[in-house]
């Protein structure tokens, strides 16, 4: 799975977490969950947990506490399938 | 940890506090009572003449048994200690009301736990009356932690 394959399905798991005022399109590797994107802590668990199932992984709470940016948290999936 | 510690560990008191008696608890859900006195403050005004159990005190019910009680337990089955540094916050609800409670009524809260990670606990919540009737269900999540 390249890295734009796994950018996009991340974002699809994203997209349904979004608050109504913030569009899809706003959203880019630096953006961060909670500061920018309007995510609050609980859907940011749904979004771990979603991650985990779509990419058969499983993250621990280092990991949660280092996805602060949708391009940590891509990282912490490049991580964890290599 | 017994059910007289959870009880003490609840962050809540009256006239705010919605728990009598925890019946059952594992790692995999709760079951609890409560009964609604018919001298609590909100039947004056809810409704007017007409004391109902308002929905959100039965929310807040299931919360309170079904979310926090499972949740300070699941802390202690993790070794956290339980302090005044207890953080806790509901961060959604969904529920469906089918009876009313009336002043006096004795429910019955059974609640079992979908996941607890990363600090959000979410539960499949179902209040009974004595009638054992179902009166409110739905998915309760909290964010709960301790330092």
């Amino acid at each position: 799975m390249s890295t734009n394959e796994r950018y996009t399905i991340l974002k699809d798991i994203i997209k349904i977490y979004l608050p109504e005022d913030v569009a899809i399109e706003a959203v880019s590797e630096e953006s961060h969950f909670i500061n920018e994107l309007n995510i609050n802590s609980a859907h940011l668990v749904d979004i771990v947990l979603d991650v985990e199932d779509a990419f058969d992984i499983r993250l621990e709470n280092e990991d949660m506490d280092q996805m602060q940016t949708v391009k940590d948290a891509l990282q912490i999936i490049d991580n964890k399938l290599s | 940890m017994t059910f007289d510690e959870i009880l003490k560990n609840l962050p809540y008191t009256q006239p705010f506090l919605f728990v009598d008696e925890l019946l059952h608890i594992d790692s995999n859900g709760v079951k609890g009572c409560f009964t609604f006195d018919s001298t609590l403050e909100f039947y004056k005004g809810h409704f007017i003449e007409n004391p109902v159990t308002p929905g959100a005190i039965l929310t807040e019910c299931c919360a309170q048994i079904g979310v926090v009680s499972l949740g300070i337990y699941l802390l202690g089955m993790q070794e956290v200690i339980i302090n005044d540094a207890l953080q806790i916050g509901l961060s959604s609800s969904a529920m469906e009301f089918y009876e009313v409670v009336l002043p006096n009524e004795k429910v019955t809260v059974t609640s079992e736990k979908e996941y607890f990670r990363f600090h959000k606990l979410k539960c499949r919540v179902k209040m009974h009356n004595q009638a054992g009737k179902l009166v409110c269900k739905g998915v309760i999540s909290g964010m709960l932690k301790s330092n």
